[in-house]
């Protein structure tokens, strides 16, 4: 383990937290600048040019209120509510690949923190520990909606996941592996696996939706059933943890879905711009191309949010439990059955 | 039973159809109409760059409006205070003395004139009973303030300021 490459990955890490935790609290602005520009109207635009500086105000306001434990509730859980959800949520970025390799200083670094050949059921597993986060907090907060919340914030990720996975099953049969490396490096260009797996991705992009507890499927949160669902108690940083951990998950579940459906950092024309700007300047541009797919993907959430009302939650267990894992089932059935004729011709 | 007024419409209520089951269609659509509000125009008002225009028949703050020499219009009659619903303006008399005729009209003014904003609820019956039309509410939306004491208007906010503004605050008595 020689030090340059100990150096090589806290770099890493250290660019990973600060710009995921950057793209995070501007997702709090796009979030309403967004959501002013559908309703007709104009978002924040006081705090900096274009309302710029709203998040810096936000996260102040988070910091300076008073942190409130509810006399009843049990405070180390309560305390570990929001961290562990806020954990998870920047866990999920480790394995995603930014771009290819970079050549700086001589040597080619890999633009992923590390290359678990698993990599998709690390994701799968760090999406399942964020369903603790929302379980503990609404269990430590001893009050009545916030246990409501958290048991249908529960029941809801877990059901999704089901259809989640399946759906992943049948991309690994086109794919044949499970790290994301290898998968991002095969859709090169215009392979993206879109084109080969769109009911898969249909159903993957319905089960996020419903895993970073976004509308429709947010009834763990909303206001007018809930009060507030598992964060009522919630008041200064550890709301604002929460909320984070909501829109990091929301980057997470963008990136994941950019990298294996959508070709990751792979653009057509790359090649070109590659052998033009030279090994050191070629993977950025793939980096600025996945950025872009993220931050689209991220306005489709939001897009989405303000146009679709909830669903009723005895309507969301029939979704999830009597619609899309028979679907799940049937797109791996068809793909296995694709994969075979096409082989065999 | 039979409809008395023709209007009962009965509701159909077929079962969805196949496109209208997988709800993806309808939702697209919805999509589509938000994404084009986007780009219409936006309806907010940048106060306080901008304000929001009133309409002609607005009552907002009281005035006591002066003539064209100069000299104020009311007379102290308490017509205004008899009218207002709410008892929200009381006022002290004075008679004109030897020097004050380019201040007042007649030979009774309102030394004190007093309205408690908070009293009065804009119905502008004061306006409408004044015989001299003295009182006026056209005036901006009273602005906020932090203590019941200092929403008591005098005649300091009340009266309207003449043309030649200098010459009437050094000589006038409040």
């Amino acid at each position: 383990m020689e030090i340059a490459f100990i150096i090589e990955k806290l770099v890493l890490v250290t660019i990973l937290f600060v710009a995921t935790l950057t793209i995070a609290a501007y997702s709090t602005w796009a979030e309403r600048k967004v959501a002013a520009w559908l309703q007709d109207r104009v978002g924040p635009n006081r705090a900096g040019i274009f309302g710029l500086l709203q998040p810096l105000a936000d996260g102040g306001k988070m910091f300076f209120k008073e942190e409130i434990i509810p006399s009843g509730a049990n405070k180390w859980l309560f305390i570990a509510g929001p961290s562990l959800a806020l954990l998870t949520s920047f866990l999920g970025t480790a394995v995603i690949p930014f771009g290819q390799n970079i050549e700086l200083f001589g040597r080619s670094i890999p633009m992923q923190v590390t290359d678990i050949n698993v990599g998709i059921l690390y994701i799968f597993g760090v999406v399942s520990l964020g369903v603790y986060g929302i379980m503990i907090g609404g269990w430590a907060s001893n009050n009545k909606y916030s246990l409501m919340g958290a048991i249908r914030g529960a029941s809801q990720n877990i059901s999704y996941e089901i259809a989640m996975g399946l759906s992943i099953i049948a991309l690994l049969l086109v794919t044949n592996s499970l790290s994301f490396k290898v998968i991002a490096e095969q859709q090169h260009s215009w392979h993206w696996n879109f084109f080969y797996q769109p009911l898969g991705f249909l159903i993957f992009l319905v089960c996020a939706f419903a895993e970073t507890n976004r509308v429709p499927f947010d009834l763990p949160e909303c206001e007018t059933e809930l009060i507030g669902g598992y964060n009522t108690e919630y008041s200064a940083f550890k709301m604002g943890a929460y909320m984070f951990a909501e829109y990091i998950n929301m980057f997470v579940s963008s990136a994941v879905m950019a990298t294996l459906y959508f070709g990751g950092y792979n653009y057509p024309g790359m090649d070109l711009v590659n052998e033009t700007l030279g090994a050191t300047w070629g993977p950025l541009v793939g980096v600025a191309v996945l950025l872009l797919k993220i931050i689209a993907f991220i306005f489709f959430f939001m897009w989405v949010r303000w146009t679709i009302p909830r669903f009723r939650y005895d309507q969301l267990m029939n979704l999830g439990w009597k619609v899309l894992i028979p679907l799940a089932i049937a797109n791996i059935v068809i793909t296995a059955i694709v994969i075979t004729v096409v082989d065999k011709l | 039973m039979e409809s008395l007024s023709g209007r009962k419409k009965v509701l159909e209520q077929k079962p969805m159809n196949f496109w209208e089951r997988i709800y993806l269609p309808a939702i697209f659509k919805g999509m589509a109409i938000t994404f084009s509000h986007m780009f219409k125009k936006k309806e907010t008002i940048f106060y306080p760059e901008e304000e929001r225009e009133f309409s002609e028949n607005w009552r907002g703050m009281h005035s006591l409006k002066r003539d064209e020499n100069g000299k104020e219009r009311c007379t102290a009659c308490g017509l205004c205070a008899l009218s207002c619903p709410a008892e929200a303006i009381t006022m002290i008399s004075a008679e004109r003395e030897k020097g004050e005729e380019h201040l007042y009209r007649e030979e009774k003014y309102a030394a004190v004139y007093e309205i408690n904003m908070l009293r009065c609820i804009f119905c502008g019956l004061c306006e409408e009973a004044c015989p001299k039309e003295a009182i006026y509410l056209d005036g901006p939306i009273v602005p906020a303030d932090f203590l019941r004491k200092d929403f008591i208007y005098g005649k300091d906010k009340l009266v309207e300021m003449p043309i030649n503004e200098l010459e009437a605050l050094k000589e006038a008595r409040f």
